[in-house]
């Protein structure tokens, strides 16, 4: 394991931290484009350069910014007077997530003998992503066009104003 | 350690933050926060086994990870419309007050 691993490692798993623990949900919006990158960083670490760039243009280019505008239209309630940021059942979703990060370490932990060692890098060009995109892969690829469309759609009827009387 | 394991354990630490996340906080965003974060600690795990498995030049991690991507991001949309239709309706976005369907 390279240092450039553990260091983009603590990179990202800080911002998710930072992301779920922080107060001000735009901090939070921040702190997720931090781990976005992080995640980003990663792919590129694994040979992945088109999921990485992807990553980027996708996650920090638009989700992020999604997250920031719902968090600026939905202002002014999103600190509670009573209580905290957390709900009250907080401790039994803190033991279920602990259990499962167990349970996934233990597993991998277990398995690690038989995963395989150091491969050679695999050389991938965008241009046999694109093959394989549009043969082997192309009815995925409509129907999550298709989705991408009806998504859309969909998003801007429920988000949109109601008109008054219409209701 | 072999990298791969590295990898795996710090896919399984954001994944299980992001639940921690979902599972916890009182605002609904945040929740969908959490929801992105167990999302992509998924991809990280489908390219790992992607770049360490026998036949990369096969593409079928990678190509699952895009697509997971792409259906992510429909996702976020979709949630994000749904928190602010909710909160035009009900001025909130606090998950503990959101409990009745009919408006």
């Amino acid at each position: 394991m390279s240092f450039a691993f553990y260091l983009v490692s603590a990179l990202t798993v800080a911002g998710a931290l930072a992301a779920v623990l922080l107060k001000n949900t735009v901090h939070c919006a921040l702190a997720l484009t931090v781990a976005f990158a992080g995640l980003a960083l990663l792919f590129l670490q694994l040979d992945a350069q088109f999921a990485g760039f992807a990553q980027i243009l996708v996650y920090i280019g638009a989700v992020a910014i999604l997250v920031v505008f719902a968090i600026l239209l939905t202002r002014g309630s999103e600190t509670p007077k009573d209580g905290g940021i957390f709900s009250r059942t907080w401790l039994a979703g803190l033991a279920v997530a602990a259990a499962v990060f167990a349970m996934l370490g233990w597993a991998v932990l277990q398995s690690e003998p038989g995963l395989p060692r150091a491969t050679p890098a695999p050389t991938v060009t965008v241009g046999e992503i694109g093959v394989a995109l549009m043969g082997r892969y192309v009815l995925p690829l409509e129907i999550v066009a298709l989705l991408l469309t009806a998504a859309l759609i969909g998003a801007v009827i429920v988000a949109m104003h109601e008109k008054e009387g219409t209701k | 350690m072999t990298p791969l394991a590295g990898y795996l354990l710090v896919a399984a630490l954001l994944f299980a933050i992001g639940l921690a996340g979902a599972l916890t906080r009182r605002n609904a965003i945040l929740v969908l926060i959490g929801i992105e974060l167990m999302l992509n600690a998924a991809n990280l795990n489908l390219i790992a086994f992607w770049r360490y498995g026998p036949h990369p030049e096969a593409l079928t991690g990678m190509m699952f990870a895009i697509f997971s991507i792409a259906v992510a991001a429909a996702e976020a949309a979709v949630g994000l419309g749904l928190v602010i239709a909710i909160h035009r309706h009900a001025h909130t976005t606090d998950l503990d007050q959101m409990n009745r369907m009919k408006g």
